[in-house]
């Protein structure tokens, strides 16, 4: 940093460690807070249960964080990334269950199969844009269930009936919870995953994204190979959400056809543009709202029911589809963006 | 946290010591039961493909509503929380676990659906919460020396399938079988008790077709089963398509010995819609009154259930059999509950459960009863066949039971 | 041979209900350029006022019109209320509204009206005809409404001023409000013109498929792939895709149940059929992107 350099040499020493700090607080923070969350639980503030929501949380994060890398950041839409998710999820639960694996080796396998996937979907996917790219991943969403009931890849997939998988108890006779063990694993995943996610775009690969996604046709002219990149983004972006697919496989220890059907792509696309498309914090915001809305939108309509009598029946969606269109209203550009342009406003005045 | 619980635990067991009485000292409880009161869970489809089913949960609360209203069970009032699951299996398991963890129920009750139910399956028996008379007819839930937690109630798929392929034999000359399923573990389950209860005679199915839940029609299915020459139809369909499939065959003059799974046996729910004219001669099995099957009009149980759904569930749809089910299920449930008396551990409940011997429930079709055991986890394991005629299912023959291994 | 003719005929019948949707998506996108994901929604939700409206005792072919009036202003009042301040908004946000329409319309049919399923009777006389043993009734009379309403929609484009006045506001905005053309109220018009093409589509279908919430939710899927293969700026190209998907999906399980009586080998059967039909579509949008009646545009750096 610039001020060690100008400092006096007296201070020298407590500005250096000090700027250690400074420099490292993100990772600090990685470390400290997930200890302290643990530390809650093992005093009984935080039960199992809550743990397990915040893991989910993290997961649908990392699954809406590779959605926003190749929407937000390269400019193509898709309507199908729960299909990357089933497909990072089911390779993780068949490695367990056919070949024993222990689940943390499923995960790089898991990447690395949806990261090829992504990457075969792309290269047709090139040829199409706006629209007619959303139908095709949409497709993909609503035949990737039913691809995973086919009559000759059923010994492997178990067909309708899904796949149990057993993960192991945490390691080494950690005194934690199965729900803190994996608490502790997702966040550590997460947190190599958005580091990934931040250099590579700020990388000279990254910069090329961005002006793919803004001038598509300039950029080629400027010898950006776009097609290269656009189907080396699908692959990675799949990945990612793949990685979060194999991740909620092993936390609920089952997979099976019905729990990828498309309203989960419809999720991660919802939390992806809730949370704010072109921001790596929109991608948290997003994970947060995937996991927390429904439940939120089941407890509102409750309580509304109770406390007037209306003449029909509410649903619990109906909340869900008012909060949609009011978030939109308020913040076009998602929470991220939103928050964003309020500091901006804040700092001008 | 455990230590902190355990402590708390002794502290409690302490002063109930020392403040003995011997009425308290009989009365035992697990986390969800009190004095005052016994916590239920359940998660239900209120959303998703499912929501059809999503009645069923509505008309047990409405049922826990009346009998709470009518001084509840042995004092204590009954708090049945459901959530919705939109039958998602990590949906569920997510609610379920807020449930166990969380709201702290005494047990898990009616949970719908095979995928749903397989995904909490290990996780009810690994925390010894009874899963009980679970909303499914698949067969794997009636295994008490692998998961004694977790009971089923209605008679299961596959038995039915025996049922209807010995009916097919016995009945029909020169058998050519079609069979029409979901392409899910619903309709695996029945096929794969047809094919058991034909035996070696599996070679006469000539063609089966299967649909999927997001198809729009089965139109084309019918054609393709029709083609086949087939003089025997397995309809294995939910409502809404085995409507499609009745009028469809009848469009274009299909006219096979027809079986229909009891799934779709209603009359105001399927035969009515697909109309009657086509539904003529249609067999079927149940174990249940139809509360659209005029025959029942009178019927001192239908009366109580219309009473009841007048009251405490009039957004409720009286010509379906869902709430009809939910009713009896429910009354099984109150019945085990009752029985359980002042002791309600988790583990005198799923013993009550186990323990029922010919118990009559409301609404269950004459001479077909509760019956389990310790090692008997199928509650119903009877039906009655019964033909289509005019406007209702008419019973015939003796009560049918296929013992399910 | 007989049953090649009943799965073609069967397919038709589907592809008559796709086509039905497909028209109502490409009335939105040629006046808004959008999809709207919340179509097969309010098309169900029109169908539920029709059979409302039979339930109140009156003839379905008295209801349907109430009915498209009726859904004719509910589709003006949503681009009045909800998309008006959102005109500048990025796509997204505008898709994710849709999804917020289309989980309104799904959940207040599901609270109004359960989700029982309901049968609408047919409107048409359940006579026998030559042919009637491929196609019922009712399955003829909706690919005969559907032509109707493709013809009756390329007159009013092509022969009613208001009909042009909104083709020039979707292509040429700047142009057509110099010639004094409300293009606000255009957008709104075909947001009306829409529903009401939906209230057909639904109260169409309804009595193929029975009335529940869930009726449209794949239909939707089918009609948008219909209306991009034939092309999604042009409504005949929407028909005569809608059509293409419907028997396409038939063939596709018929000639697979052919194969596998032929050699015992499995490859494709109902179970498959959707994915198969996707991926035609799919390479033929790869090869005519701008599908197979659609107009090329020109793309500008």
């Amino acid at each position: 940093m610039a001020t060690t350099t100008t400092t006096p040499v007296a201070t020298a020493d407590t500005a250096s460690s000090s700027s250690f700090v400074w420099r490292y607080r993100y990772w600090l923070l990685l470390i400290v807070v997930p200890l302290l969350l643990i530390a809650a639980g093992k005093a009984g503030l935080i039960s199992n249960f809550q743990f397990l929501q915040l893991s989910l949380m993290i997961v649908y994060a990392i699954a809406v964080l590779g959605l926003i890398l190749l929407t937000g950041f390269n400019g193509q839409i898709s309507l199908g990334h729960g299909a990357f998710f089933a497909v990072g999820a089911y390779t993780a639960a068949i490695l367990i269950d056919q070949a024993g694996w222990p689940f943390w080796a499923t995960l790089p396998a898991a990447a690395l199969m949806c990261f090829i996937v992504g990457y075969l979907f792309g290269l047709p996917a090139l040829r199409l844009e706006g629209h007619y790219l959303a139908l095709a991943t949409f497709a993909l969403a609503v035949a990737v269930p039913q691809i995973l009931k086919y009559r000759h890849i059923e010994p492997l997939t178990h067909g309708v009936m899904g796949i149990n998988v057993f993960k192991s108890d945490p390691p080494f006779g950690l005194p934690l919870s199965t729900d803190q063990w994996m608490f502790l694993v997702v966040v550590a995943i997460a947190a190599l995953m958005f580091w990934v996610a931040r250099n590579l775009l700020d990388s000279r690969t990254g910069r090329a994204l961005i002006a793919i996604r803004d001038h598509s046709m300039a950029a080629s002219t400027m010898g950006v190979n776009v097609s290269h990149y656009k189907a080396a983004m699908f692959g990675i972006s799949a990945l990612y959400t793949g990685v979060a697919g194999a991740l909620h496989g092993i936390i609920f220890e089952f997979v099976a056809p019905d729990s990828f059907r498309f309203e989960l792509s419809i999720a991660i696309l919802v939390g992806a543009v809730v949370g704010g498309i072109a921001s790596l914090w929109g991608a948290v915001i997003g994970g947060i709202f995937v996991q927390v809305i429904e439940k939120y939108a089941d407890a509102a309509t409750k309580a509304i029911s109770s406390a007037v009598h209306l003449p029909l029946e509410l649903e619990p969606w109906l909340i869900y589809g008012i909060a949609l269109i009011i978030l939109m209203y308020t913040m076009p550009m998602g929470i991220a963006g939103g928050v964003a342009a309020l500091l901006r406003r804040m700092k001008r005045s | 946290m455990r230590v902190h619980k355990l402590m708390l635990a002794g502290a409690g067991a302490l002063a109930i010591a020392l403040t003995a009485n011997p009425v308290s000292a009989q009365k035992k409880y697990d986390d969800g039961a009190s004095d005052t009161e016994i916590r239920i869970g359940n998660t239900n489809p209120y959303s998703g493909p499912a929501s059809a089913y999503g009645q069923i949960g509505k008309a047990i609360e409405a049922y826990f509503k009346m009998v709470n209203d009518k001084g509840g069970i042995n004092g204590r009032k009954v708090n049945f929380i459901t959530y919705d699951d939109g039958y998602a299996p990590p949906k569920t398991v997510e609610m379920v676990r807020k449930l166990v963890e969380q709201d702290q129920v005494l047990f898990i009750f009616q949970t719908l659906g095979t995928p749903s139910n397989t995904a909490i399956h290990k996780y009810m028996n690994g925390k010894k919460v009874p899963q009980l008379f679970v909303a499914t007819g698949a067969s794997v839930w009636g295994k008490p020396q692998e998961f004694p937690w977790t009971m089923g109630w209605q008679p299961d798929y596959q038995t039915e399938g025996v049922i209807y392929a010995k009916h097919i034999l016995a009945n029909v000359k020169d058998a050519k079988i079609a069979v029409l399923m979901q392409n899910d573990d619903y309709g695996r389950d029945y096929f794969n008790g047809f094919k058991k209860g034909l035996g070696k005679d599996a070679d006469k199915i000539v063609q089966v077709a299967t649909y999927e839940v997001a198809d729009p029609t089965v139109d084309s299915q019918i054609i393709a089963l029709k083609n086949s020459g087939a003089n025997a139809f397995f309809n294995i369909t939910t409502p809404k398509f085995a409507a499609q499939a009745i009028k469809k065959a009848h469009e274009i003059g299909w006219k096979p010995a027809h079986y229909l799974n009891n799934v779709s046996s209603s009359v105001g729910a399927v035969m009515k819609p697909a109309g009657f004219e086509a539904g003529q001669g249609i067999l079927t099995a149940s174990y249940i009154k139809d509360p659209t099957d005029s025959q029942w009009d009178k019927d001192a149980d239908m009366v109580a259930w219309n009473a009841f759904m007048d009251k405490y569930y009039p957004g409720g749809d009286k010509k379906s059999t869902f709430p009809a089910y939910a009713y009896a299920v429910s009354s099984t449930m109150a019945e085990v509950l009752k029985r359980a008396g002042d002791n309600l551990t988790r583990e005198n409940v799923m013993k009550q459960a186990a323990s029922l011997k010919g118990v009559e429930i409301p609404l269950l079709l004459p001479g077909i009863k509760i019956n389990t055991s310790a090692t008997d986890f199928y509650p119903i394991q009877s039906v009655r066949l019964a033909r289509f005629k005019g406007e209702t299912f008419e019973l015939f023959g003796d009560i049918l039971s296929g013992e399910s291994e | 041979m007989e049953q090649l003719i009943q799965q073609t005929a069967a397919g038709l019948a589907n592809g008559a209900i796709y086509a039905l949707l497909a028209l109502a998506l490409v009335m939105i996108f040629v006046s808004t350029d959008h999809i709207n994901f919340a179509q097969g929604e309010m098309a169900m939700f029109s169908a539920y006022l029709t059979w409302q409206f039979i339930q109140w005792g009156a003839n379905f072919w008295i209801a349907l019109p109430l009915v498209m009036v009726l859904s004719f202003a509910i589709g003006v009042g949503i681009e009045r209320s909800i998309l008006r301040p959102l005109h500048n908004a990025p796509v997204l946000s505008v898709v994710v509204v849709f999804i917020g329409l289309l989980t309104i319309f799904h959940a207040l049919a599901g609270g109004i009206w359960t989700h029982t399923i309901k049968a609408v009777p047919s409107p048409f006389p359940q006579v026998s005809f030559p042919g009637s043993g491929y196609i019922g009734a009712h399955q003829l009379g909706m690919i005969v409404v559907t032509i109707v309403m493709l013809f009756a929609l390329f007159a009013f484009f092509r022969l009613t001023p208001l009909g042009l006045a909104m083709r020039a506001a979707a292509q040429n905005p700047a142009s057509a409000r110099l010639a004094g053309i409300s293009v606000d109220w255009m957008l709104a018009l075909g947001w009306g013109l829409a529903a009401a093409v939906g209230a057909v589509a639904g109260s169409m279908v309804a009595p193929a498929v029975y009335l529940e919430p869930n009726m449209m939710a794949s239909i939707l899927l089918y009609g948008f792939a219909g209306a991009l293969v034939g092309g999604i700026s042009s409504p005949g190209g929407a028909v005569a895709g809608g059509f293409i998907v419907g028997v396409l999906e038939n063939l596709i399980a018929y000639f697979g149940n052919v194969i596998e009586r032929a050699t015992g080998l499995y490859i494709v059967g109902n179970g498959e059929k959707l994915t198969v039909a996707l991926i035609i579509v799919i390479t033929v949008l790869t090869l005519k992107p701008n599908g197979l009646f659609g107009h090329v545009t020109v793309k500008r750096v």
